[in-house]
């Protein structure tokens, strides 16, 4: 099978790679490009863990062709943290307890950042409905709920 | 037709470790040149935090800061034997073992450091900020860096100790049929509220208020961590959760766990908990454990909310709207019969 040139930009840097066509995005940042941040889950869409952001929208990279993302902006989790800080959802997860077994943890914090970036302040129903993909099943979702609300306080009253 | 609201309670004794015992778990804890101390195991970490509770359980028996204890628990391969995490018996099996350990390697701690100092190791204390001094005179102390460095490299002795903690088996008598099947037990007590479509058969969990008697909570966010999942977990349990739900023909059934019920978000009920520590005598450091318990009290007291909700009795689960509108038909029939 021919192999297809995919370019785009992975948070902030270029990557490049040539992969079969009808690779995934997933299969693509996992195994070609080792960005592992990601997680892959039920590989049908239905679980939210694969999640990434591509030119600003939330998008389930289990579901995408890496061949569709020619010269988009992937964001994934890894990154989040700058020079060793966390961000402040991040921050946020760690101090509410929101994560346990860790793995939907990448595509819960990619749903939060995606609903945060176009709406600072959510309403618990709001916050609800942007995680209403993603499937949790240690922390009863409460905490990530609690999280999130913590990290959209948090950015309004330091811009305060 | 008509949305009805319910109420119900349940209370739990619940065993913490595999029930009948003869479940070894083995922990091995050694120091570091500079004087960490590394708790090595093959029990898994589920998320759960078992390892934050040993490194916590073992930074107490050795009299060091938590910071300074690394667990490994890597390996099956070539840790030492744990029969496993699982039946709430992480906390109370594997804590004691490592209590074990750490109590061993301890002693050889202060064998070393007593011979440093040239006092005896009976007078000797620790700080808890990683110092080992003199009891009454704690200028005359050193480090347990500096102590770990002399076992290495002048004594030539590892600060190291081992611990295995069995419950022994238990067979029940031929005659009577009496045995012990546990050695310790934690309580917890649900109240949940529903609401009920007596037309859909939909339920709707409202709240969930539990008291979890928990022993002693080695660490308390952890414990409510737990018990906040587990709370949904139980409510998962009782309305949503099977591998076979019906379906007429079993062709139209579902064929991988994208098609397994859970609740989500949005049907996230308001949960208040309050923990109680009561120490158990045969606990690390008092603690029993929450473990399966955090899911187990919520599924009686909804079934019993559903029942005070719409008057039927629902025994098996999940609690379906099906069966709801089934046993809801039922009652009809017969009280027209």
């Amino acid at each position: 099978m021919p192999k297809v040139a995919i370019r785009f930009t992975l948070n902030g840097s270029e990557a490049a790679e040539f992969v079969e066509s009808g690779t995934t995005l997933l299969g693509a940042l996992r195994d070609k490009l080792g960005e592992t941040s990601v997680k892959g889950g039920c590989l049908q869409g239905t679980c939210g863990a694969c999640s990434v952001i591509i030119d600003g929208a939330l998008k389930l990279s289990c579901l995408t062709l890496a061949e569709s993302c020619q010269d988009a902006r992937i964001e994934t989790v890894a990154a989040l943290a700058r020079g060793g800080l966390l961000h402040p959802l991040q921050r946020a997860f760690v101090e509410t307890f929101a994560t346990q077994c860790g793995f939907c943890t990448s595509g819960m914090l990619m749903a939060a950042k995606a609903l945060l970036d176009h709406n600072a302040t959510p309403s618990r129903e709001d916050v609800i409905e942007a995680i209403s993909g993603n499937i949790c099943r240690c922390t009863g979702y409460e905490p990530i709920i609690q999280a999130i609300l913590a990290a959209s306080r948090a950015a309004t009253s330091t811009a305060a | 037709m008509a949305l009805k609201r319910g109420r119900g309670v349940a209370a739990i004794n619940y065993p913490t470790g595999m029930n009948l015992g003869g479940d070894p778990t083995h922990a091995l804890v050694h120091s570091t040149p500079t004087g960490n101390f590394m708790v090595s195991l093959s029990s898994v970490d589920l998320g759960q935090g078992m390892r934050q509770v040993v490194a916590q359980i073992c930074a107490e028996t050795i009299g060091v800061p938590v910071e300074r204890v690394i667990v490994d628990a890597a390996d099956t391969d070539t840790g030492p034997l744990c029969m496993g995490t699982f039946a709430s018996r992480g906390t109370h099996r594997i804590g004691n073992a490592v209590i074990q350990a750490a109590r061993e390697a301890r002693q050889v701690m202060l064998e070393v450091a007593a011979e440093a100092l040239e006092v005896d190791a009976g007078d000797l204390e620790t700080d808890g900020e990683g110092n080992i001094q003199v009891k009454g005179a704690p200028a005359r102390a050193i480090s347990i860096t500096d102590a770990a460095l002399a076992a290495h490299f002048r004594q030539g002795r590892a600060i190291s100790g081992r611990g295995i903690f069995l419950v022994p088996r238990s067979y029940p008598e031929a005659a009577t049929g009496a045995m012990k099947p546990a050695t310790c037990y934690a309580h917890a007590c649900t109240v949940a509220e529903v609401e009920v479509d007596d037309e859909t058969g939909e339920v709707a969990v409202l709240s969930l208020k539990n008291v979890f008697e928990v022993g002693r909570a080695v660490n308390p966010k952890l414990v409510e961590q737990q018990l906040v999942g587990g709370a949904w977990m139980g409510m998962s349990h009782a309305l949503y959760e099977t591998t076979e739900p019906y379906y007429p023909s079993r062709e139209h059934g579902p064929t991988d766990f994208n098609m397994y019920l859970m609740p989500g978000p949005g049907d996230v009920p308001r949960i208040e908990t309050v923990v109680l520590e009561r120490p158990a005598p045969d606990g690390p450091y008092g603690a029993k454990g929450t473990g399966e318990m955090c899911a187990n009290p919520h599924i009686p007291a909804i079934a019993n909310a559903i029942f005070d909700a719409v008057g039927v009795r629902i025994d098996t689960l999940p609690i379906t709207p099906e069966r709801i509108l089934r046993a809801l038909q039922e009652r009809s029939r017969r009280a027209a019969a």
